[in-house]
């Protein structure tokens, strides 16, 4: 099978406008005849569903939490990006796109990506329609701040809480299609099967996590808006309920999984502080704008902060890049931290830390300015470390925050699986190997509000699907191969509970194929991942039974496919011989240990194909060629 | 790793196996306790421990562990949130529990907000209150520039004062008649402080109120319970603001 991007012929900026004329439509009349499944209530999910609810298409909407309010789009703090150029600094669409296309060290899809900073003005327009309490200047202009990895100011935000602000606006546009009866919404419902019908995606089989029983749900196309797959890595910045199992029940179905080594290590996180640890918090990078990066130049020294007089202090990425200083992108801040612990240079009890110090900030803007700006996050770190920051540097430490890799879909964010799309992070299109902040947002709102309510009716207007109904055999045999699943779950009666395997899992991966991978780390992980999964189905200890709401049971389905991507992850990572972004190969790296891209061999997505149980995913090739950016060494000094 | 003495304590856990179960206490004991876990990382503790005695896990919501998707409830020690104040229960760390103490879990309590098992409670009547006139209406697509529309910087800062709402309920379950008004009052005064809010005001305040009774939350009679129970620290006057707002669009 030869990978289409079906990316339109034209010039770059013309591109997305003249796909949009080609596009058929669906009548206005006939939306009204097509049922959309949308799994997932994030920023992507919410936003499409409102989106296609306003066109008039017949929507259920599908989410895990107990209302669509809770994805986990409400936790992103930092902003939203898009051009408007609002400062009169130098942006354009232009330099989004460039921006965004060398942040991803030239791994993503040209065209996808400047389609995504053209529409990114129209995001802000819409949020701020909704009701979003952006900031404001004094004079009631919007404002703007500057974020890691970019030269101008086009971040827009709600305090620190801009995640929350834009989903609690796509919410209260579903709720309000919602209430007009154009939107149906099931809460406390995980998609445990995928079902095809004649080779297209007709509909889904769920649990309902309040009863247990499953439950399918027919329509003519299925958009996948799941989130990403951090919490392989047991220990991440994701949620608790955040998993990959949607999407991998997709891939199994025939949906290509593209560069799933793609992930990205946030570097301001707060250290893990014990076994205990079941996740980890994430504090905006927009604190790097004001906090300054640091370790003591002496390895091991004790002292406490305050005692390390300013020569001793090595403000390592000032002195490193001096351009960008602690803005650079998330990658290099979240290497470099490795390096200075590796080297013996970190802080705190576990030595796995950098400080962020804000005492300068402080002293020249006043600690209410600063309080003004991150108050949340001072008292989020306060809460969980019971340390002050405005008096004491606070300790950083990189963590699994997003995966840019996905399954791959086509300009028309449709994956190999015809009327299967898939949106916003669950999706590998726009961040090639390593995001920019404030980007995820943007990117989410992007495909529910401005694409996929034109590629959606293209796909519907361009065939005639069958009509189908939950009473196809498809839907009993599907049915059938979920319960089957959850019996076998139930059945292992060993001895370690599903978050034992799942933290061995996370080890491993986080040692073998986090920050640093070598061949030999990876070759490893792919001898451990199998065999900890044959442990997984023979030492399994389970509670409770299928018949309702069941923690443990939800937990080893969803660890049963991290089990299956991880080994997947490490696959894909050794395939790739070079380093770009997130993917850091030991291998290859420039002399001053940047990540170092091998273009003539791997200028492409790695798209890998289910080939049966048990069998090694196939590979297949995207060539991803640049024709409006310079591939150039990222540098930011 | 952390080098902080271990601490042990006795729960007592609200167990009830569904809406039509009685429900009751059950007591169990945790050891092994750092101090710096999370009051939620706890309950992991003991469910991996009932996990392997063959008891069912103890149903508790919890999603983000960050204080902001408004998944996790519990009222602990007779406090929704528990002793802290201005933080949800999954910000709640152990450090704040003496070693050797006694602690009670129990859901959020309210007749809008059915039991569904042991700590997890029906919450969708919120939804409900959104969905009866929780936004501005505007499709994708129409929207003018963002600039059109100047709005000064301390009104937009006031209206996301509100805006901040988490909507979790446990103003609800802090008052003692179960009343709703300061989540409501919450989303009726971030959105009749904005321009954008402008032209559906007054039905906004209407709807939402009609629906706040309908689902059958209780009256506000000046506790301020709420307001000291709200891990996001949103204040009572937002509830005059929505007597206001429901009065004037009554008297129209």
């Amino acid at each position: 099978m030869t990978l289409d991007g079906k990316i339109p012929a034209g010039a770059m900026a013309d591109k997305w406008d003249k796909h949009r004329f080609e596009l058929k439509l669906v009548n206005p009349a006939n939306k009204r005849k097509y049922d959309i499944l949308v799994v997932g209530t994030g920023l992507a999910g919410s936003s499409a569903a409102a989106s296609l609810a306003e066109l008039g298409y017949n929507v259920k909407v599908f989410c895990i939490q107990d209302s669509p309010r809770r994805a986990h789009s409400i936790a992103a703090q930092g902003g939203i990006n898009a051009a408007k150029n609002y400062p009169n600094d130098g942006d354009s669409v232009r330099r989004l796109f460039y921006d965004t296309v060398k942040g991803g060290d030239f791994r993503s899809r040209e065209a996808n990506v400047y389609r995504l900073a053209q529409v990114s003005n129209h995001i802000i327009d819409q949020c701020v329609a909704q009701g979003v309490p952006f900031a404001r200047e004094y004079g009631g202009t919007l404002s703007n701040r500057s974020f890691g990895g970019a030269q101008v100011s086009r971040t827009f935000y709600a305090r620190g809480q801009t995640g929350q602000q834009l989903l609690l606006g796509a919410y209260s546009s579903l709720m309000r299609q919602q209430a007009q009866g154009k939107i149906r919404i099931f809460p406390r419902r995980e998609l445990l099967e995928l079902v095809l019908v004649d080779g297209a995606a007709r509909g889904i089989v769920c649990r309902n996590l309040v009863t247990g029983a499953l439950e399918s749900y027919a329509g003519h196309a299925v958009l996948l808006c799941t989130g990403g797959y951090g919490q392989t890595f047991y220990l991440s910045t994701n949620a608790m309920a955040s998993n990959c199992s949607a999407a991998w029940r997709a891939h199994k179905h025939g949906a290509f999984f593209a560069n799933p080594c793609y992930t990205q290590i946030h570097p301001t996180c707060i250290p893990v502080s014990g076994e205990h640890q079941s996740k980890l918090t994430l504090m905006s990078e927009s604190l790097r704008n004001d906090g300054r990066v640091w370790v003591p130049k002496k390895k091991g020294d004790p002292r406490a902060p305050s005692q390390i007089p300013e020569e001793e202090r090595d403000y390592y990425l000032e002195r490193k890049y001096p351009s960008f200083g602690n803005l650079v992108p998330r990658d290099v801040a979240s290497r470099n931290a490795k390096q200075m612990t590796d080297a013996g240079r970190g802080v705190g009890e576990t030595g796995l830390a950098v400080y962020l110090d804000f005492a300068d900030a402080i002293a020249r803007l006043g600690a209410a300015a600063v309080r003004e700006k991150y108050g949340n996050l001072f008292d989020m770190y306060h809460h969980i470390t019971d340390e002050d920051p405005y008096k004491v540097p606070m300790r950083i430490y990189p963590a699994v925050h997003y995966t840019m890799g996905g399954l791959w879909v086509d300009y028309n964010l449709m994956t190999t699986i015809p009327g299967l799309f898939c949106l916003g992070e669950a999706n590998f299109s726009d961040h090639g190997a390593n995001r920019l902040g404030a980007s995820a947002l943007m990117q989410g709102l992007a495909d529910g509000y401005f694409i996929i309510p034109y590629t959606l009716g293209g796909y519907l207007a361009s065939g005639k699907l069958a009509a189908v109904n939950e009473g196809h055999q498809e839907f009993r045999a599907m049915e059938t191969a979920a319960e089957q699943r959850l019996k076998r779950l139930l059945s292992a009666n060993g001895k370690r509970t599903p978050v034992e395997f799942h933290r061995a899992l996370g080890r491993i991966l986080w040692d073998k194929c986090g920050m640093a991978r070598n061949a030999a780390g990876l070759k490893e992980a792919l001898r451990e991942i199998p065999r900890l999964r044959e442990e997984f189905w023979s030492d399994l200890k389970l509670s409770g039974d299928a018949d309702g709401m069941n923690g443990a049971l939800e937990r080893a389905g969803r660890v049963a496919d991290f089990l299956e991507l991880g080994e997947l992850l490490v696959r894909d990572a050794l395939n790739r011989e070079e380093s770009c972004g997130g993917h850091f190969r030991e291998e290859h790296q420039t002399p001053e240990g940047e990540a170092k891209r091998n273009d003539a061999d791997f200028s492409y997505v790695a798209a890998w194909e289910h080939a049966g149980e048990g069998k090694p995913q196939t590979l297949h090739k995207e060539p991803l060629a640049f024709e409006e950016t310079h591939l150039t060494q990222r540098s930011y000094a | 790793m952390s080098e902080k003495a271990k601490r042990s304590y006795t729960l007592k856990v609200w167990r009830q196996r569904g809406p039509k179960d009685k429900g009751r206490f059950a007591q169990y004991q945790v050891s092994g306790i750092s101090p710096d876990a999370s009051f939620l990382e706890m309950l992991d503790v003991l469910n991996e421990e009932l996990i392997k005695r063959g008891e069912p896990v103890i149903a508790f919501d919890s999603d983000c562990r960050e204080g902001i998707c408004g998944m996790c409830s519990c009222v602990i020690n007779g406090q929704p949130h528990g002793p802290d104040n201005g933080s949800a229960t999954c910000e709640l760390h152990m450090r704040r529990f003496e070693d050797g103490s006694t602690i009670t879990v129990e859901p959020f309590r309210a007749r809008a907000f059915p039991p569904v098992k042991d700590l997890v409670v029906d919450r969708s009547a919120f939804d409900r209150i959104i969905a009866s006139g929780g936004y501005v209406s505007i499709n994708a697509g129409n929207a003018p520039d963002g600039n059109a529309l100047a709005i000064g910087h301390d009104t937009s800062e006031k209206a996301m004062d509100a805006a901040a709402c988490i909507g979790c309920g446990a103003c609800v379950a802090a008052c003692p008649n179960a009343a709703a008004m300061l989540f409501v009052s919450a989303k009726v005064s971030h959105l009749a402080l904005l321009p954008q809010g402008q032209p559906e005001r007054d039905a906004r305040a209407l709807a939402m109120s009609r629906t706040m009774d309908e689902a059958g939350f209780g009256n506000c009679s000046n506790e301020y319970e709420c307001e000291a129970a709200c891990p996001k620290e949103i204040k009572v006057s937002h509830i005059a603001l929505l007597n206001r707002e429901f009065l004037r669009a009554s008297l129209k």
